[in-house]
C-alpha cells in the first residue's frame, strides 16, 4: 500500500522536529516522491550522512513500501 | 561453491568486490541492459565519463540484494562504490556529475576519467 505525503512528513518531523519538509508526488500514484529536506540536523554532515538521516526517520519503508523517494537535504541558510 | 550462500558470505562477496575494483555499481540489471531507470542513469553517468568498472546485477542474487543495503546502511538500489567507499545512490551521484565533483573525486583517487574536473 503507497504511504500518503502527509505520513512521510508527519515521519521525518517526529525524527527531525525542525525540519522544513517539502513533498512533491511525482507520478501522482502515491508511490514515487520527492522530498525536500531542511533542518540544522545536517550540518556538516556529509551527503550520504544527511539521507541516512531521513532515510531512518522514516524507519524501513523507503526501498519497501516507499519505492522511490528523490532526496533533497540542506541545512537552512545562515542569514 | 559448495555451500549454500550465507548473509554473512553475501556481505564477504561484497567487501571483496568493492576492495577488488576501483570503481563498483551495485545495480538492478546489467550496464548494458539496466532494469530500473535509476541505475540505467548511473550506468549512463559512468559511461559518459568513460569509467571501467563493475556491475553487479542485485536481481540475479537475492542475498546480495539485501547484504549490500545492509552493507551501506542504505536502503535503496543502484548503490556506486569507489576504491571500496560508499559514495552515494541515484540523487547524490546525479548531484555530484552535474557539479563535477564526481569526476574530480575519481581522478583525486586515481580514476582516470575522459571529462576533466572543473577548474576551481
Amino acid at each position: 500500500m503507497p504511504m500518503q505525503a502527509s505520513e512521510i512528513e508527519k515521519m521525518i518531523k517526529a525524527a527531525l522536529p525542525d525540519a522544513e519538509v517539502f513533498i512533491t508526488d511525482l507520478a501522482g500514484d502515491g508511490d514515487h516522491y520527492r522530498a525536500q529536506v531542511i533542518s540544522e540536523a545536517f550540518r556538516g554532515k556529509s551527503r550520504v550522512a544527511q539521507h541516512q538521516l531521513v532515510y531512518s526517520a522514516l524507519g524501513g519503508n523507503v526501498g519497501g513500501v516507499l519505492h522511490a523517494l528523490a532526496l533533497e537535504t540542506a541545512p537552512p541558510e545562515t542569514a | 561453491m559448495n555451500a549454500p550462500a550465507q548473509t554473512s558470505s553475501a556481505i564477504d562477496r561484497i567487501k571483496q568486490d568493492v576492495a577488488e575494483n576501483d570503481v563498483v555499481l551495485f545495480m538492478k540489471g546489467t550496464p548494458n541492459a539496466p532494469q530500473c531507470g535509476f541505475s540505467g542513469q548511473l550506468a549512463k553517468i559512468l559511461s559518459y565519463l568513460e569509467v571501467p568498472y563493475k556491475g553487479v546485477n542485485v536481481l540475479a542474487d537475492p542475498e546480495i540484494r539485501d547484504g549490500v543495503k545492509q552493507f551501506a546502511n542504505w536502503p535503496t538500489i543502484p548503490q556506486l562504490y569507489v576504491k571500496g567507499e560508499f559514495v552515494g545512490g541515484c540523487d547524490i551521484v546525479t548531484e555530484m556529475f552535474q557539479s563535477g565533483e564526481l569526476a574530480s573525486h575519481l581522478e583525486s583517487v586515481g580514476v582516470s576519467v575522459k571529462t576533466p574536473p572543473k577548474q576551481g
